[in-house]
């Protein structure tokens, strides 16, 4: 979501002779009649509660009584000495770089499949979304927790073919693997994305490319993946930032409780663990601060490297 | 792709095309079907039997499941569901067409620079806002009411609508605003009378995305709702997940049938508007 690109283009003013003109400030005025109900929801449940979570990080805050300053306190302990924190941070980078990528390369996949497919190509797309509104509910996490318990259908399947996994959902390691597959069955959203950017693809550069002799395989390589890196970019950084806030899968494989052995403890399972059901308010408060700077920096060296990497072909034509 | 090679060849890829899209599809369709079948099943097959279909329909499931949870009956659920669901839509409709046309259309001071701040809150972490406005709604005694899952939409806290509508705006026709205009009307008649009724596509998309998602979400309820008689479907589905006890499966599923039926409809009915507003979402931006 290149910024500059997204904003609105200014019109040259236009020639007003004669006719009505309303006072400039008048209009301004409708604008800020429109704009009333956001700003009020920027100001007092976007800006204000950031600035009293980072005041609340540090200090030590139960809900009942008034918070007391502890300065950095917060933020060392959950670098120094808080083991389940660190846990925490390792299963969500853990399962970031697991899922997301899976995800992506599935919905890349079908939607190159998709894109050549003259019949049957809409009933397909729209198949293959569905999934991606029903699996951040609740019904579709306890499926997938018997799916993968012991003796749920993907224990028994394996064990058919000779592979004895056990139920995954019991097993550190295996847990979070059956976490990112939730993921990654919903590559539907992604693969719509991916599907629109490749039907914007000119056909002429397929058809230049193929005269000069190149592949099926080149033509992905050389100007398909080029083309495709805007979108590519943005389903990139929107799963990305999506995946670091995953919370109902893990609740519903661990019973709530991030297990076994805290293989699903993910981050902000254990924010809503100090927070909410241990009144650490500001701990979880120091912890939400850590997630957003995190998350901050994540998209910002994916900007960064995205200047390498992003080929926008047309700058004004988007 | 293929029209450098002959016709014949060009058919085979196309069938192992066919059958690749529908081995895919059925493996992604199977946790539905085995969610549907199982809770059909009677309580001694759930587990025992390997048999993806139940020997006979177990429609005391469906009974034990409509007899609800702690004492509240399942339409009681749904209906606290639909409560919360239904606002969340009027305040995302009615405030992000708001937003989203002031940023499409009119002129105002900063509009660059809010415009930016917008589309960076569509990234921000609900977490960063979560405790301060858990304190404040506890002050406002809103917790264990459906308030702090209405009241922000009404407010456009959801960018990621205001952003879609917009784009949806810049894509109108400007000469039916200006026409209204010179015919004197103002800014709000324009914007009712004119661009409400254009922009209807993005706003079925808005209300549908919106509706699913808070009859999905799981999360804000588990901190607000506490007390049975405010369950949502979610949070009874959530009383499952502490019982280990594997007896339960057969009205457990039952009840998660239950609660993915409305979004199933309305896929149904909609996946044109859902489809497309989430392939535009990426590409237009």
């Amino acid at each position: 979501m290149d910024e500059t690109a997204a904003l609105p283009r200014q019109r040259p003013a236009p020639a007003v002779q004669g006719g009505k003109r309303r006072p400039k400030r008048e209009r301004e005025g409708a604008a800020w009649v429109f704009l009333s109900p956001w700003v009020l929801g920027a100001a007092i449940l976007t800006l204000l509660p950031m600035a009293v979570s980072l005041y609340l990080s540090f200090t030590d805050y139960n809900l009942f009584d008034p918070p007391s300053w502890v300065g950095l306190r917060n933020y060392t302990q959950m670098f120094t000495e808080d083991p389940r924190l660190l846990r925490s941070v390792g299963n969500t980078l853990l399962y970031v770089l697991v899922a997301v990528p899976l995800q992506l390369a599935l919905a890349l996949a079908v939607a190159v499949a998709l894109k050549s497919m003259k019949r049957g190509k809409g009933f397909y797309r729209s198949a293959f979304y569905a999934p991606s509104l029903l699996g951040a509910s609740m019904s579709i996490a306890l499926v997938w927790r018997a799916l993968f318990n012991d003796g749920g259908t993907v224990d028994n399947v394996l064990g058919s073919l000779g592979l004895h996994t056990g139920g995954w959902v019991n097993r550190p390691g295996w847990a979070l693997l059956s976490v990112a597959l939730l993921t990654v069955w919903q590559f539907g959203a992604p693969m719509v994305i991916f599907l629109a950017g490749l039907q914007q693809i000119p056909k002429e550069l397929y058809e230049a490319a193929s005269v000069d002799g190149a592949g099926r395989w080149r033509q992905f390589v050389s100007i398909t993946l080029p083309m495709l890196s805007p979108v590519l970019f943005f389903n990139l950084v929107l799963q990305t930032i999506q995946a670091f806030q995953v919370f109902t899968p893990a609740f519903a494989v661990s019973g709530g409780r991030g297990g076994p052995a805290d293989s699903t403890l993910f981050y902000t399972l254990y924010l809503y663990d100090r927070g909410f059901t241990g009144s650490h308010m500001g701990y979880a408060s120091a912890m939400a601060w850590v997630l957003l700077i995190a998350i901050g920096i994540v998209t910002a060296v994916l900007f960064r490297t995205s200047r390498s990497w992003v080929f926008y072909a047309n700058e004004e034509g988007r | 792709m293929t029209f450098t090679r002959t016709a014949v060849r060009a058919n085979w890829p196309r069938t192992a095309l066919h059958a690749g899209c529908l081995l895919v599809l059925l493996v992604m369709l199977y946790p539905l079907g085995w969610l549907v079948a199982t809770s059909f099943k009677p309580a001694d097959e759930v587990l025992a039997s390997l048999a993806l279909l139940p020997s006979r329909l177990a429609t005391e499931n469906y009974t034990t499941a409509a007899a609800g949870i702690e004492g509240v009956s399942l339409l009681k659920l749904f209906g606290n569901s639909l409560t919360i669901s239904i606002g969340a839509v009027l305040g995302n409709v009615l405030s992000c067409s708001l937003a989203a046309y002031a940023f499409a259309r009119l002129r105002f001071k900063l509009r660059g620079p809010l415009f930016a701040f917008m589309i960076a809150t569509i990234m921000l972490p609900h977490h960063a806002v979560l405790i301060p406005q858990y304190i404040v709604f506890n002050q406002l005694g809103m917790v264990n009411t459906f308030w702090p899952m209405v009241l922000p939409k009404f407010l456009a806290t959801d960018a990621f609508f205001v952003f879609l509508i917009v784009q949806f705006m810049r894509g109108l026709p400007r000469e039916l605003e200006e026409a209204a205009k010179i015919d004197g009307c103002g800014p709000f008649r324009t914007f009712a009378r004119v661009v409400l009724p254009l922009t209807r596509p993005a706003l079925i998309t808005t209300a549908i995305f919106t509706f699913i998602w808070t009859w999905n979400d799981f999360f804000t309820q588990l901190i607000y709702l506490f007390e049975p008689d405010k369950y949502t479907l979610t949070l009874a589905l959530r009383t499952f997940v502490d019982t280990s006890s594997q007896s339960a499966y057969g009205p457990m599923f039952a009840m998660s049938v239950l609660a993915l039926l409305p979004i199933v409809l309305f896929f149904l009915a909609f996946q044109r508007f859902l489809v497309e507003g989430m392939a535009n979402s990426g590409v237009k931006g």
